[in-house]
């Protein structure tokens, strides 16, 4: 090669001659002697040809890029477990530096400023859901919830968890994944939960029938997957307790300056998302999940996830961090740990970090005061639209769902209509969810400002007449 | 060889403190547009919600400005050492992050992207994935990729999930519940096998560095599922009977799972499938130059057989002539281990990566990888108290190798952490030591990788000989370290005591009974 790559300092032939010659090898072939012959490529490899230059690289790229389109050109309601917040521009600051974005795992004292970052994440969380013990993130929502229903049933011993049916399709199926198929060790089964048809809350009958001394956890969210706050907390907690079970709450904690933090109704194990907390959807790559629950060591010896903690050092007054309990995890005990564990959203724990200091507490009262507002507003320009139908009028957050059956027309084929119009309508729910009808769970947040929710009655108008 | 002089590195030190006892009442850092009073016919935005659900007491968050916040954050980056120094954490493989790659995921084209846009207006996400699909088809010679698992242990896990879907189909899940792999296999392997729900046999290894293929003849049989296994380890050592084992495996009835977490060093030599295995599995933020971020946003791309294509999770993202769509109608699919389509700019930045290498850079890259470590030996054997794992081989290792400081340790009573501890002070971040269990005593583990220079790999033997020679002249100097850093040796005693550990602000506040 004769130009160096310049990602690669030592790639001069000058420079590898010197590397070479003071290893005591005639090439660097040589020093591949381990690999057998038969083990080497049948072929050589066949890629596109090399792009080294930034200037042709960032051509290729920004051209593939600008094949899609972005929430930023259309105006968007879509949600479903994924969210267009708005991202403070600090947060993209701050993750874009290199001393947060570059490293791996240094010392205690080497990493201190990035340990101390994801303690705030946690305990920011901890302030929000009033938990003692937030650990560090898990790969999302559903993970986050796979792994609590596993706490759970090596909590109590039990067998079966609890869910909801209205529940996000995806985050159920990594449930379902984490609880293991049957005929597996150690299965868990997962039951579902009926739900009122007429506000979306639980159906407490129905979870009284279906609770029993099998239940390990019972797991409600709120809001829900369609918007929905769950208003019977309290309730279902007593169910769960006087089964015996753990209550185990999925919480979108954007929604905490107005909704009561779960414990304060009875929840024991805090599940959630991270990515409103200052992350862009990233296509779905922003999401991030924790685990969250009281301080008691019960629960502290069943995560699965990395723990830090505050301590002091040598210096009388010091404070530093450290990782508590690592011996339980995958990287302690092998097969024998807690679940595993890995490589995370560690880098968005500290975005997230941020987006709490940023707000305190009067930032989130405000955002969630807004969003309520918002959201309230949009489905009352919707529900006034003829042929379309609000679900579950009353208390939702963020997200509701949009009946359109009395249309004659399919959601797909009115989002169609609406992409034409540069409006990306509210996420189709007719497959997932039949016993809905023609149905499309709508989004709204603070970005959306009331000309854009206008801007969507006003054309949904339009295109549903046409 | 002269020994390069030393820097005379302090990093920076700001006795910051923690966010939520800063800020003062009152004060703001991100301000929201009041809701326009007619949207709710005059009632207030909180009566919206259910009365019991209602938030009382706020959370006790700072209430700082906005530029004390940046101020805050901007310190603590400061007080993190990472790559501004020079870190060879083996097993990581600590490489460059093209900025061009971190620019261009900042765009809106995949910043402000909804998963669940319709795929015409996906396009260049998904052609992206596609393309970079086609790379490590190339690579690997596998048959389809997904990037859902959001990392190297997600994706083992995914294999194990797919281990069962394959297994489910054949009428064998449950009676084929036994995963085999072996002690220098990542620890992720056996963890997430156990997850699933199999029993994990882990071999051990014997003289030549790896365990016996008499070993693996042992633990097989009718009850085996797969082989999952890392080669070459982390020592450096390449399994040359890699093919039997796949061949052994397979006449038992199982698949055979190729963690390529050690790929650096064979890039571009071997191709898993043509080495017999049925999946394998890169990892995106380490391999293929995406960023760690202390540890993910991560991918770990899972690839396969035609034969195990059905059983991935879904969507898969194909390509029908011009156009890319997801392809959800997988009916034997084991469903989701994430949402949605995995960490997308983390794909975006290893497709990038690719691309500005080309199939002779990323030789080059293994060529350099694989020649920095060898040379790396030399200097480092040098050293009193250093001794190499597995000293019977005599052969050129992979792109990283396992000493010890055992000798070190036995005559000053110095340990890896001691001497972890105080490289830092001259700007060198840890090493890596070994996972557990310790098959060599006082392990560490460099990895010299394509992007340090001759130089950086100069400087990283003389502080570690400069330390060893500290521990045998001045062994309290290096006890006490580190004595250059942002903050002094930690108090581990409060991190396993249930009394004292906090593991948020609000525990520390209760437990110490300070004003919060």
């Amino acid at each position: 090669m004769t130009i160096p790559h310049p990602f690669m300092a030592n790639a001069v032939d000058a420079i590898k001659a010197e590397m070479l010659a003071a290893v005591g090898a005639l090439s660097v072939e040589a020093l591949f002697e381990q690999i057998p012959a038969d083990h080497r490529t049948a072929r050589p490899l066949a890629l596109p040809p090399a792009l080294r230059s930034e200037v042709e690289l960032k051509r290729h790229l920004l051209a593939t890029l600008r094949k899609s389109e972005t929430c930023e050109d259309n105006l968007s309601f879509l949600g479903g477990g994924c969210w267009q917040h708005h991202v403070p521009a600090i947060c993209d600051e701050i993750v874009q530096r290199s001393e947060f974005l570059t490293p791996v795992w240094g010392t205690p004292s080497s990493d201190h400023g990035r340990n101390q970052a994801w303690f705030e994440f946690t305990s920011g969380l901890g302030e929000l859901v009033e938990c003692d013990i937030v650990g560090l993130p898990v790969y999302s929502w559903g993970c986050a919830a796979g792994h609590a229903m596993r706490m759970a049933a090596r909590l109590t011993g039990r067998d079966e968890v609890l869910v909801p049916r209205l529940i996000d399709p995806e985050r159920l199926s990594i449930i379902r994944n984490y609880c293991q198929p049957e005929g597996t060790a150690g299965r868990i089964a997962v039951v579902e939960v009926g739900f009122d048809p007429a506000t979306g809350v639980l159906d407490l009958a129905d979870l009284e029938a279906k609770i029993s001394a099998r239940t390990a956890a019972v797991y409600v969210e709120t809001p829900g997957y369609l918007g929905v706050i769950e208003h019977q907390g309290a309730q279902i907690a007593e169910i769960a307790h006087a089964a015996g079970a753990e209550l185990v709450v999925g919480v979108d904690p954007i929604s905490l300056g107005v909704l009561a933090p779960p414990p304060a109704w009875g929840a024991d194990i805090v599940v959630g998302t991270t990515q409103p907390l200052g992350v862009h959807m990233n296509c779905g790559g922003g999401v991030g999940g924790f685990i969250a629950s009281r301080d008691e060591e019960r629960y502290a010896r069943e995560y699965p996830c990395l723990l830090v903690s505050i301590t002091g050092t040598t210096e009388p007054g010091e404070v530093g961090f450290g990782l508590s309990l690592m011996h339980q995890s995958s990287y302690g005990s092998r097969e024998n740990g807690k679940d595993w564990t890995g490589n995370s959203v560690y880098l968005w724990a500290i975005a997230n970090a941020a987006y709490m200091a940023l707000l305190g507490p009067e930032g989130f009262r405000e955002v969630g005061a807004l969003i309520l507002a918002r959201a309230r507003y949009a489905a009352h320009r919707l529900a006034a639209i003829d042929g379309v139908a609000v679900r579950f009028p009353d208390g939702f957050f963020k997200e509701f769902v949009v009946d359109f059956t009395a249309t004659g027309l399919t959601v797909e084929e009115i989002n169609r209509r609406l992409r034409a119009e540069g409006i990306f309508g509210g996420h189709d729910l007719s497959a997932d969810f039949p016993e809905l009808g023609q149905a499309a769970l709508y989004c709204v947040t603070e970005v959306h400002a009331r000309a854009d929710i206008d801007r969507l009655a006003e054309t949904l108008s339009q295109v549903l007449a046409r | 060889m002269t020994a390069p002089s030393l820097r005379r590195y302090h990093a920076a030190v700001w006795d910051e403190p923690v966010v939520l006892e800063m800020g003062r009442a009152g004060r703001r850092g991100m301000v929201f547009p009041a809701p326009e009073l007619d949207l709710l016919d005059g009632a207030a935005a909180l009566d919206l919600v259910p009365a019991a659900m209602r938030r009382t007491v706020p959370p006790a968050l700072p209430e700082m400005s906005e530029p004390d916040v940046l101020r805050h954050f901007l310190h603590l980056s400061q007080e993190t050492l990472g790559m501004m120094g020079i870190s060879l954490f083996g097993t990581c493989t600590m490489k460059y992050n093209a900025r061009l790659n971190e620019a261009l995921a900042m765009r809106p084209e995949i910043a402000e992207v909804h998963p669940l846009q319709h795929e015409d207006t996906l396009q260049g996400v998904l052609e992206i994935i596609h393309s970079f699909d086609l790379v490590l088809r190339e690579l690997s010679g596998m048959d389809q990729f997904v990037f859902q698992a959001a990392g190297g242990a997600d994706a083992a896990y995914t294999h194990a999930c797919v281990t069962r879907a394959w297994l489910a189909a054949r009428g064998e899940l449950g009676r084929r519940d036994e995963i085999i792999t072996t002690i220098q296999t990542h620890p992720c392997n056996p963890a997430t096998a156990a997850t699933a729900g199999f029993k994990v046999i882990t071999l051990q290894l014997e003289e030549n560095g790896y365990p016996s293929l008499d070993a693996l003849k042992a633990a097989v049989s009718d009850r085996t599922a797969a082989l999952m296994v890392n080669n070459p380890d982390d020592m450096g050592i390449y399994n040359p009977e890699i093919k039997e084992w796949v061949r052994t495996v397979h006449a038992a009835g199982g698949l055979c799972f190729y963690d390529h977490a050690n790929f650096n060093g064979v890039m571009s030599r071997i191709r898993a499938r043509e080495l017999g295995f049925d999946a394998c599995m890169y990892m995106l933020h380490k391999t293929f130059g995406g960023p760690k971020g202390g540890g993910g946003p991560a991918v770990g791309a899972y690839g396969c057989s035609a034969e195990l294509a059905p059983f991935l999770p879904k969507p898969v993202v194909v390509r029908d002539g011009e156009r890319y769509r997801l392809d959800v109608d997988r009916p034997e699919s084991v469903g989701k281990v994430r949402e949605f389509l995995g960490n997308v700019p983390v794909v975006l930045k290893a497709y990038a990566w690719a691309r500005s290498l080309g199939a002779e850079g990323i030789r080059e890259a293994a060529d350099l990888s694989v020649l920095g470590n060898n040379y790396m030996e030399k200097g480092l054997l040098a050293i009193r108290g250093v001794s190499r794992s597995n000293p019977g081989i005599d052969a050129w290792r992979m792109e990283m190798t396992r000493y010890s400081l055992e000798e070190l340790y036995r005559d000053t009573g110095i340990t890896v952490f001691d001497v972890q501890n105080r490289m830092v002070d001259y700007g060198v971040d840890a090493f890596w030591l070994s996972h557990e269990p310790w098959v060599v005593p006082q392990p560490f583990t460099p990895e010299a990788g394509e992007m340090w220079s001759k130089e950086d790999l100069d400087t990283w033997i003389a502080v570690l000989a400069k330390v060893c020679e500290e521990a045998y002249e001045t062994p309290d100097l290096v006890r006490s370290a580190p004595h250059n850093q942002a903050i002094h040796k930690i108090d581990p005693a409060p991190l396993e005591d249930p009394a004292r550990w906090a593991m948020t602000w609000r525990a520390h506040v209760r437990k110490t009974g300070r004003a919060g």
